[in-house]
């Protein structure tokens, strides 16, 4: 998959890698900038090859079709978030309730259908309006989070530490303590999007597909995408510029609740249910692939390409453990620790 | 103990681009040397390399006939060398005398001694004039008063050798007195002190000898009093230069104004400012530093809380809430403060030039190739050099980020455009590129503001002059009543 968004973005890869910095951004010249921009834009592919080498060695079922669509099924749900993610961070700011807030959009979603069950004749029609309303709800949390952080002035930290507490417990006390469950009628007939495929790439490989060129044109090739690099850089400079700041970074957050809207529209349809555990941690991993991806935490710059190699990166990790005995699978989080860790120690001089 | 200095063949370069070439010459102690050469000389550099913040690729440098090699400032400080950055580096939330003291704390046994640092700081801010007390925190402090903070540090480090890369830049024409009188003062106890600035007159009253650099060359050398300014320009351009300003026009006739600005006010900088601007004209405010020339454009923008009783573009009434109503009607701001609201410096060129105009080349898809003919046009027409159009903005000189700046401003097509200090760090010839672009500015009928601390600027360049003091607008000269001393008396309120 990685290759169609390379060649979407190839003119922002470079730049926004270039915009990554060397130890003396005074001097670099344009060889030495191109060669460090190829190695810094590769760098995450090139580990994500040596892991599949890796994994094509210690286990002969790694190669296989059936395990590669496995493992990017699996991705798509953090890989959704990360590339909403990826411009939140691009533009200076985080978003710590990702998880949170995909919990709690997939108890409401899971309310609303089933509330609306009864007096819809057709299964279908409730699981559109299900979808339509999952995604409207990221919207508008991401609204929430943007206004608070923009016009309130808040720091996006504490604004979203505050909504990871009081999106998962509004899900506990919907849930009573419990689950929230979808009908089984309707479960039947919304799992397909989740279990099915077309042209034997299951749906949510398809999806996380169209929002990784959508994220990457909307990044590289629109206004607002060189506005959110813009603010991230210099939000001053952005301002004196005529950036109009505030609705920047308003859009930015909507467009990762609607990210977060969407994988929980994809993720409901696997288990058919929500419960306290439902995301948990998702933030972490979301914002461990746009780093392992090569975007600089304090904003500016960063690839969607990045984004999503170092999603499927983080899931081929624990992939590999589970297909292997090498490293037991209760020390899955711990090697991704490790990885992100030794990401960002290679990627400290540029700083 | 004074420190002769002595670089023999110092090479620098950084990755394949060699910025010194071999430079060498020689330092006599106890006397004041003014380093002269255009951005990208290589003054900088070479001043980094005597201080111990970058190393050279290849040569000697000589203290006292010594050869010495050092690998960081504190090696360089142990010999008594010291630069004074432009900017300064000082942690804002600390004491003067934190700060003085930062990294090389007076201890008695694992506690800090911060009586005898008070002392010691109160000591070195009375010798450089400034009576305040050493535990004021550093963030009170106006630009002039840090920089004396600078001086007194390097003081308290025993410095016998002071380097001072612009030190007047930021300073209004009776601190600049203040720290010539300290100069002398300095140069009396013994101390070589080195003055980097762009400013000839200065160079010409303070210094005894000039050095001469060019394209990381040593050029030449001269007692100041054999030069005069106008050989110091040409030998740091290489070239004969001829009229620094263009032309003036004559004053634009009577007629209905372009931009009108009634009662602003900007709470704690600017009170019920008015003024009005007509199309082709050049409009200077001056003022001293602190006076809210800055504070009055960025309150009109929006960017600070005001009010306003009336603004007219073109006579139509406008509201601007932000700089973006504000560029979307016709007037642009360039900021004084080129690397923190001028320009992004680790974008490339091309988004930098654009970032104003975007929607002009998102359609809805931006269009890398329309934005880059844009960038080869705003090269030709403003004169940037730079190696390849792919650079950063960063890797450009400070003249050449100046005029990509401006490009930056200008590209929307402002019928109204507001220069804060637009030749502030900028060499003699990038500055002279730069007033005639702006009076061809006004030739096309533009409105044109210039906001500068540089007096000769104000004359050279502009029809009218407003004089702003102590948040009001004092008076608005003509073009007949301008002279350094009458801007002056009414900057300072001696009038």
């Amino acid at each position: 998959m990685p290759p169609e968004p390379t060649d979407a973005m190839k003119p922002g890869a470079a730049t926004s890698a270039a915009v990554g910095g060397t130890p003396r951004p005074d001097t670099s010249t344009r060889a030495g900038s191109r060669a460090r921009a190829l190695l810094h834009g590769f760098g995450p592919i090139l580990g994500l090859i040596v892991l599949c080498i890796a994994g094509t060695a210690l286990n002969s079922d790694f190669a296989t079709l059936d395990n590669v669509m496995n493992v990017l099924t699996r991705t798509a749900f953090i890989g959704i978030i990360a590339v909403g993610m990826c411009f939140v961070i691009i533009s200076g700011g985080i978003d710590l309730s990702v998880g949170s807030m995909a919990a709690l959009i997939a108890g409401a979603m899971i309310l609303v259908m089933n509330r609306l069950a009864p007096s819809f004749g057709s299964p279908v029609s409730v699981i559109g309006i299900g979808i339509g309303f999952a995604l409207l709800l990221g919207a508008l949390f991401g609204l929430a989070h943007g206004l608070l952080i923009a016009r309130g002035g808040i720091e996006p930290f504490i604004v979203t530490l505050g909504t990871l507490g009081i999106f998962r417990a509004y899900l506990t006390y919907f849930a009573d303590g419990g689950a929230i469950t979808l009908d089984s009628d309707l479960s039947d007939v919304y799992s397909p999007v989740y279990y099915a495929s077309l042209l034997g790439v299951p749906i949510p490989v398809w999806v996380f597909l169209a929002v990784a060129l959508v994220g990457g044109l909307i990044l590289n090739r629109t206004a607002y995408g060189r506005y959110v690099q813009a603010i991230g850089s210099n939000e001053q400079v952005a301002r004196y510029a005529a950036v109009d700041v505030g609705r920047i970074k308003v859009l930015t957050y909507m467009l990762l609740g609607a990210c977060v809207g969407i994988a929980t529209v994809l993720y409901v349809p696997r288990l058919g249910s929500a419960s306290p555990t439902t995301g948990l941690l998702w933030e972490l991993e979301a914002i461990a692939a746009v780093i392992v991806g090569g975007t600089a935490l304090k904003g500016g710059a960063g690839t969607i390409t990045g984004t999503v190699v170092g999603a499927v990166l983080l899931s081929v990790i624990s992939n590999i453990l589970n297909l292997t005995s090498i490293i037991s699978v209760y020390l899955n989080s711990a090697v991704q620790g490790f990885v992100i860790i030794s990401v960002a120690f290679m990627q400290r001089r540029r700083k | 103990m004074s420190v002769a200095i002595e670089f023999r063949d110092i090479v620098k370069a950084f990755g394949p681009v060699q910025v010194l070439h071999g430079v060498s010459f020689a330092l006599q102690p106890g006397r004041v040397v003014g380093l002269l050469g255009e951005n990208g000389a290589g003054k900088s550099t070479l001043m980094k390399i005597l201080s111990g913040y970058e190393q050279a690729t290849a040569g000697e440098l000589l203290v006292n006939g010594r050869a010495v090699h050092f690998d960081g400032s504190r090696a360089a400080e142990a010999e008594g060398i010291v630069l004074i950055h432009q900017e300064f580096n000082l942690a804002e939330d600390l004491t003067i005398a934190q700060n003085i003291f930062l990294g090389h704390e007076k201890r008695r046994g694992w506690l800090l001694d911060d009586a005898a640092m008070n002392r010691e700081s109160a000591r070195v801010l009375q010798q450089v004039g400034l009576r305040i007390s050493p535990e004021t925190p550093v963030r009170q402090l106006i630009v002039a008063e840090k920089q004396l903070v600078e001086i007194a540090k390097a003081l308290a480090r025993k410095a016998r050798f002071l380097i001072m890369d612009e030190p007047t830049a930021t300073l209004t024409p009776s601190e600049t007195e203040r720290l010539f009188a300290l100069i002398a003062q300095l140069k009396a106890d013994g101390v070589t002190l080195l003055y980097i600035s762009h400013k000839l007159d200065e160079v010409e009253r303070i210094t005894d000898e000039v050095v001469v650099m060019r394209d990381g060359r040593f050029v030449a050398r001269a007692a100041t009093r054999d030069v005069t300014r106008h050989q110091m320009a040409n030998l740091m351009v290489g070239r004969e230069l001829s009229d620094l300003y263009p032309p003036k026009a004559p004053r634009p006739a009577a007629a209905q104004p372009l931009l009108r600005v009634q009662g602003l006010t900007v709470p704690g900088w600017a009170e019920g400012v008015s003024f009005e601007v007509r199309p082709g004209e050049i409009l200077g405010f001056a003022g001293l530093v602190g006076a809210g020339r800055t504070e009055l454009f960025e309150g009109l923008l929006g960017l600070r809380p005001r009010t306003v009783e009336r603004v007219e573009l073109e006579g139509r009434p406008v509201r601007w809430r932000n700089p973006r109503d504000a560029a979307n009607q016709g007037l642009t701001y360039l900021s004084e403060d080129r690397k923190g609201k001028g320009l992004h410096v680790h974008f490339g060129l091309r988004e930098n030039l654009t970032l104003m105009a975007l929607s002009r080349y998102a359609t809805p898809w931006l269009r890398p190739d329309a934005e880059r003919r844009a960038l080869e046009e705003a090269v030709k027409r403003f004169g940037i050099r730079t190696g390849t159009l792919d650079n950063r903005a960063s890797a450009l000189s400070g003249g050449n980020q100046q005029k990509l700046a401006l490009a930056k401003v200008l590209h929307p097509g402002p019928k109204v455009v507001v220069l804060d200090e637009p030749t502030r760090g900028v060499d003699v010839g990038a500055r002279r590129d730069i007033y005639f672009l702006i009076e061809a500015l006004a030739r096309e009928g533009r409105a044109v503001i210039v906001i500068s601390s540089e007096l000769l600027e104000l004359i050279g360049l502009c029809h009218r002059v407003a004089v702003m003091r102590g948040g009001h607008l004092r008076t608005t000269l003509d073009a007949s009543q301008l002279t350094e001393e009458e801007l002056i008396a009414h900057a300072t309120g001696t009038h």
